[in-house]
């Protein structure tokens, strides 16, 4: 046994259950921004509309949403019934922006050993910064769309071509972003601790993540829900998801559903997911070179 | 070797480590097998998916690639890791450097590692120069204020300053590896760990990323762990080497030692190379004698120095009364193409029995680089001018090195030039009238 006042580090077999060198990983920051730096440059060099594909895709798809779900399937675009009318075009996109952070954030941090695997086996350094690397370069996506949501929010607005009303919960959406941050990435690496080793669950994220689209009021308004069954409601409300992406609606809009003992099980679902991700990921990342 | 204080711990402390590692079954076991052992490791019972009373090296076998190694580096200490393939080297590095854990034993270690596994670690195509620095030097364990510091030397130690701003996907391979070395060149960590970097680019940059780390090492007094299977720059750069055999460290202390241990073909046995087994059924021979060893009389056997005057023993067996007896030793570059022969002086008469033979030869004019020689052992007679007495082909796979000081070549050699430098010739301008 090594004395460890001899030695700045030593390398062992034993494990501490928690060990993810945070303090290193903050000496790591320059890194951190780094590969954010190079996600974002590298995604849309040799590109024509170069970084306008951040909008285009957002756009696009909220489009289609509102074309399919709104005009020809009809789906509610309200998640209160008899709530005030939002435009579906903007209903779509406060849920899309959302979801799409969730999404890729969970998709690439469930493969950030896969990804980096080359890199990781050549090179030490905290293996937490790639996943928070990649969610840093989705929030700042992120953000980029929710500007954009509130341009059109504001032309919206001013117009008066919905009943938006404009409250100071607006400045809880840094909250919202946060949250669905930390469930993304929580359960992401949590995925990626086990799909080292056992393969077959990558090729479920995909299906996993578009389920659990479908089980979030994000193609609908949760009046579908509410309205149709109550009890079904309690249980659709377990889903962390759920919960943000109302309340980002309610937050943005002035009006919608908002429920504080949902929330509050939402964060609570949350943290506990990034708990155990970060759990798992400590426990695999010191030896994952070995079995990737 | 010096003894420091005993106060002061070592840099790095390496204590019965091993490595352990599952053959073929790289993370690949079923979920089931896996629930199974983790059932019996609570209840401390046998691995019920473990094969039975079977030790080959099959699939999903457990294989050590470090075997309870243990050594000390002290502080400013430049340690040569040599060793076969599979010998254990980059597994020792990937555990120092914190890349995967050990599986038993400790690793203390005071100071910032910084390692080169690989050259360009990370380097994105779609980047350029500049920021692919930037990229790799973090990567690399760089602080941002440091690279800031360091750019310019950087760019200008690579050569490539018109480049720097073109993605280095546009670079050509020789380009990107410059710009990868000078980055690694200029790292600045207490403890710099490089596997078989310096091996590739060209040999004048070499040199130069060479000499760049042996000022680091001594001006700063920096601890460096270098492995690598060219053994002229293990000579050039270690202070201290260690050998690694099959997962277990073999030897640990003066460089040439390590470089005629890890050189020999049979490991410790080197200096003497036996012929007793090598096959002959090749060459149409009429036996009469045979070649038994080859023994060098100077510790370094297999690596000899430009020019080097070589002695060694010569063992054999004569089957009948030979007249005129010689050797012949045909020289053969790595890639097969004879270079040259070198013959004996032709013995009068040997008698039956077994000899001895002093050799003293050299291989002068033979560039550095790889070569090999045979052995056949003729008569001068013209009754059987067909046959040869005895052939041992590539009876000693050799490398010549270059010297230190001295370039052989003006510009530098290449292998295009061949592998034979003749003398210099006389060039005298007689020219009447000065311009």
């Amino acid at each position: 046994m090594l004395d460890s006042k001899e030695y700045s580090l030593i390398l062992s077999p034993r494990h501490r259950l928690f060990d993810l060198h945070l303090q290193e990983a903050f000496r790591h920051r320059d890194l951190i921004f780094l590969f954010v730096k190079r996600d974002f440059v590298a995604a849309y060099k040799q590109t024509v509309f170069g970084p306008l594909w951040f909008f285009i895709n957002p756009i696009l798809t909220t489009l289609i949403f509102t074309v399919i779900f709104g005009d020809l399937a009809g789906l509610p675009t309200l998640d209160a019934a008899g709530g005030a009318a939002i435009p579906g075009f903007l209903f779509y996109m406060a849920g899309n922006i959302c979801w799409g952070l969730f999404s890729s954030t969970l998709t690439s941090s469930s493969n950030a050993f896969r990804s980096n695997a080359g890199l990781m086996s050549k090179v030490y350094y905290p293996r937490i910064i790639s996943p928070v690397a990649s969610a840093l370069s989705h929030l700042i996506t992120f953000g980029l769309q929710l500007a954009m949501f509130f341009v059109l929010y504001a032309f919206v607005f001013f117009t008066g071509r919905g009943e938006l009303v404009f409250t100071w919960r607006v400045l809880m959406i840094p909250l919202i972003a946060l949250q669905i941050m930390f469930l993304s990435v929580g359960c992401g690496i949590l995925i990626s601790s086990v799909t080292t080793k056992y393969r077959d669950l990558n090729m479920l994220v995909g299906l996993f993540v578009r389920f659990w689209q479908y089980a979030t009021p994000i193609m609908y308004g949760l009046s579908l829900v509410s309205e149709k069954n109550s009890r079904l409601l309690k249980v659709y409300m377990l889903n962390p998801m759920t919960p943000i992406v109302t309340f980002f609606r309610y937050s943005a809009f002035g009006s919608g559903y908002f429920s504080l003992a949902y929330y509050l099980i939402s964060w609570a679902i949350t943290l506990a997911v990034l708990l155990l991700g970060l759990i798992m990921f400590s426990r695999i990342e010191r030896s994952f070179v070995d079995t990737i | 070797m010096n003894k420091k204080p005993l106060t002061e711990p070592p840099i790095i402390k390496i204590d019965h480590v091993s490595k352990e590692y599952r053959l073929g079954a790289i993370g690949g076991t079923t979920l089931r097998d896996e629930m199974r052992r983790r059932k019996a490791e609570r209840r401390h019972e046998a691995d019920p998916t473990a094969r039975i009373g079977y030790t080959g090296g099959a699939y999903g076998e457990r294989f050590l690639a470090l075997d309870d190694v243990s050594f000390e580096i002290r502080k400013g200490e430049r340690i040569g890791i040599i060793g076969h393939n599979g010998a254990g080297k980059t597994t020792l590095l990937k555990l120092i450097s914190q890349i995967t854990a050990p599986t038993k034993g400790e690793i203390g270690i005071n100071g910032r590692v910084a390692s080169m596994l690989e050259v360009g670690t990370g380097f994105h195509g779609e980047l350029t120069g500049r920021e692919n620095v930037y990229l790799n030097g973090s990567i690399l364990g760089m602080s941002k204020k440091e690279i800031d510091d360091k750019i310019e030397q950087i760019i200008d130690f690579s050569e490539i300053r018109e480049f720097i701003d073109t993605p280095v996907k546009r670079y050509s391979s020789g380009m990107f590896v410059k710009l990868a070395f000078s980055v690694a060149a200029h790292l600045d960590a207490e403890i710099l760990i490089m596997d078989e970097v310096l091996a590739v680019g060209d040999v004048d940059f070499q040199k130069k990323c060479i000499a760049k780390i042996k000022e680091i090492s001594y001006s700063r007094h920096r601890t460096i762990l270098y492995v690598s299977h060219n053994i002229a720059s293990i000579r050039s750069l270690c202070s201290r080497c260690v050998v690694l055999e099959k997962g277990k460290l073999i030897y640990d202390g003066d460089v040439e030692q390590a470089i005629s241990l890890y050189t020999g073909k049979q490991g410790l046995s080197r200096q003497e190379i036996s012929f007793g087994s090598t096959d002959r059924s090749c060459f149409a021979t009429d036996g009469k004698v045979r070649l038994q060893s080859l023994r060098f009389t100077d510790d370094v056997s297999s690596c000899f120095a430009y020019g080097q005057t070589i002695r060694a023993e010569l063992s054999f067996l004569a089957e009948g009364t030979l007249k005129n007896l010689f050797f012949r030793l045909p020289v053969f570059t790595d890639s097969g193409t004879r270079v040259g022969t070198i013959h004996t002086q032709i013995l009068p008469c040997v008698v039956p029995g077994s000899h001895r033979l002093m050799l003293t030869f050299s291989f002068e004019q033979l560039l550095p680089g790889k070569y090999s020689f045979w052995i056949i052992a003729r008569s001068d007679s013209l009754a059987d001018p067909a046959y040869d007495h005895d052939v041992v082909a590539n009876a000693v796979v050799f490398e010549i090195t270059a010297p230190d000081s001295t370039p052989l070549l003006p510009g530098g050699y290449y292998a295009g030039w061949g592998p034979i430098l003749f003398p210099e010739a006389a060039a005298e301008d007689f020219a009447d009238e000065k311009i």
